[in-house]
């Protein structure tokens, strides 16, 4: 009997019960590595820089990022009497939401088969494959620059302003690179949806049946360019470290969250390394053939998550923080002229090699 | 169902797009104008056009809300405060339910013929959104696309001419 795809229209009740135990795992799992990676984070940098990060909390500090949360939850909340309250207050959710919401498309593994009352069900690992899938996430990701400037507008103050205006100049430029960079991907996989682009990419390398059959067609081989930019255009959207300006401590206090207290604060936080595991996981699915990989379905995508949260932070502890205007120039000079001709370059190949 | 979300969605747009004339300062009045296009993206999903509305959020709520919440930012309006009233909600009430009954006039004029075109439901389902409107734009319509593209560039080079100093 051939298995069928569990839906709506066969199996109300199953398809509810699979959505939502999909959604609060992908959901837990999500909060977790965030709430981990700051240690990660701590201790990495730490050891980078011949120190011990968090030691006094539990085992090796591993209690560290609940005892942060306890503590940020008991501060007291304030609202400057200045600010525009309804938007002070929606700012740091606006800036998580998107984050949270682009999770929804990224298939974290294979099939899942199983049966039930005698029909066999196909459970995609995916919360829901959206025909647009890409064009979602790039839309979320354009969202996302509210939090920010909302945040720097509605605190009234001097340094916020600065973040704000700083954050959304950034944002724009950096949107439109990482935007064109993956334009490369559709060109190659003829699909937008993410879980069409996973298969694409298991198929064997360029083509080529000569090559051994366990190296797959994974993008990043045929386009290594297009890689490096959405990377360093993904690391300049989330404002990591060596793209920061909108928070520079040196400069502007703390940018666009210096009038944000309590768990409006650890909300931005959060939003930061929610923002870290997304594009991780974006970047994986687009370029690293997603939960393709020699183990089991979603090792494969976590650990490849994990990779790339590793080397951000490894990024964070190496570069200094960039000036604002050879940003601007990286952004507008360097990476759209370099994402353009890739486009160009790929076409008239894919033009070609049909 | 479907038609609960309409009516929910609906409603939303109209309140939110009600308020951003009433909201006294002018980031609340960009903040639900974001609110209006996003329930319109919603709209667009419900009549099976997953494409517009991607589109829809990422060019209007994504771009352009940005670059208009950016001008507040830059002349500093954060903080200006409207006056409570004017004369002109009283005008602009009065022409939006001129146009409202107007709407329903031409609305209600005819009969529904029952015809149906190319582009069904079906046809969406089987090919999808993207495809359809990519093939529509780069066969059919191929002339009147360029004819916009020059348009933009011709837009962009100005803005480059016009706030280019002397070197």
């Amino acid at each position: 009997m051939t298995p069928e795809v569990l839906s709506l229209s066969n199996a109300p009740a199953l398809w509810a019960a699979a959505m939502l135990v999909k959604i609060i795992v992908a959901f837990s799992v999500l909060m977790g590595i965030v709430a981990y990676a700051t240690w990660v984070e701590r201790k990495v940098i730490g050891r980078m820089q011949s120190r011990f990060g968090p030691t006094m909390t539990g085992y090796k500090g591993l209690l560290q990022p609940i005892a942060d949360g306890i503590k940020l939850f008991f501060k007291e909340d304030i609202i400057p009497n200045e600010a525009s309250k309804f938007a002070f207050v929606v700012a740091p959710m606006m800036i998580l939401a998107p984050a949270l919401i682009a999770m929804a498309v990224i298939p974290f593994g294979g099939d899942y088969q199983f049966t039930f009352g005698g029909v066999t069900y196909l459970v995609p690992m995916q919360i829901t494959d959206l025909n647009i899938g890409v064009l979602f996430i790039l839309a979320m990701a354009g969202l996302g620059v509210y939090g920010i400037v909302l945040a720097g507008l509605a605190s009234n103050s001097k340094y916020s302003l600065l973040g704000g205006i700083r954050a959304s100049a950034q944002m724009i430029s950096y949107e439109l690179a990482a935007g064109l960079s993956i334009v490369v991907i559709f060109m190659l996989s003829e699909t937008l949806s993410l879980s069409g682009i996973v298969a694409a990419q298991q198929e064997v390398l360029w083509g080529i049946t000569a090559l051994p059959s366990w190296i797959h067609n994974w993008y990043i081989f045929s386009q290594p360019l297009a890689f490096g930019l959405f990377v360093i255009a993904s690391m300049a959207e989330i404002n990591r470290t060596p793209f920061d300006l909108p928070e520079a401590e040196t400069e502007l206090v703390s940018g666009f969250c210096t009038e944000y207290s309590s768990m409006k604060y650890a909300l931005f936080f959060m939003a930061e390394y929610a923002n870290m595991v997304t594009i991780s996981a974006i970047a994986a699915t687009l370029f690293l053939g997603g939960w393709d990989g020699p183990f089991f379905g979603w090792i494969n995508f976590l650990i490849k998550v994990f990779g790339f949260m590793f080397f951000f932070i490894w990024v964070r502890a190496t570069f200094p923080r960039l000036r604002y205007d050879q940003l601007m120039q990286m952004g507008w000079k360097v990476m759209i002229p370099l994402a353009l001709g890739n486009i160009v370059v790929t076409a008239v190949a894919v033009l070609l090699w049909n | 169902m479907l038609s609960i979300l309409f009516y929910l969605f609906a409603t939303v747009a109209i309140f939110s797009a009600f308020y951003v004339t009433k909201a006294r300062s002018p980031v609340n009045s960009a903040l639900c104008l974001v609110t209006t296009f996003i329930c319109f993206a919603v709209l667009y999903i419900m009549l099976d056009a997953p494409f517009m509305a991607a589109i829809q959020i990422m060019v209007y709520a994504g771009a352009i809300m940005v670059l208009i919440i950016f001008v507040i930012m830059l002349l500093n309006l954060g903080t200006a405060i409207k006056k409570r009233y004017t004369h002109a909600l009283v005008w602009g009430g009065g022409v939006s339910v001129l146009m409202l009954f107007i709407t329903n006039v031409f609305i209600r004029r005819g009969e529904m013929s029952g015809k149906v075109g190319d582009v069904t439901t079906q046809t969406i389902h089987n090919y999808g959104h993207t495809e359809l409107i990519g093939k529509a734009m780069f066969t059919e319509f191929l002339l009147p696309f360029e004819i916009a593209s020059i348009l933009l560039l011709v837009a962009i080079v100005g803005a480059v001419i016009l706030s280019k100093r002397e070197v």
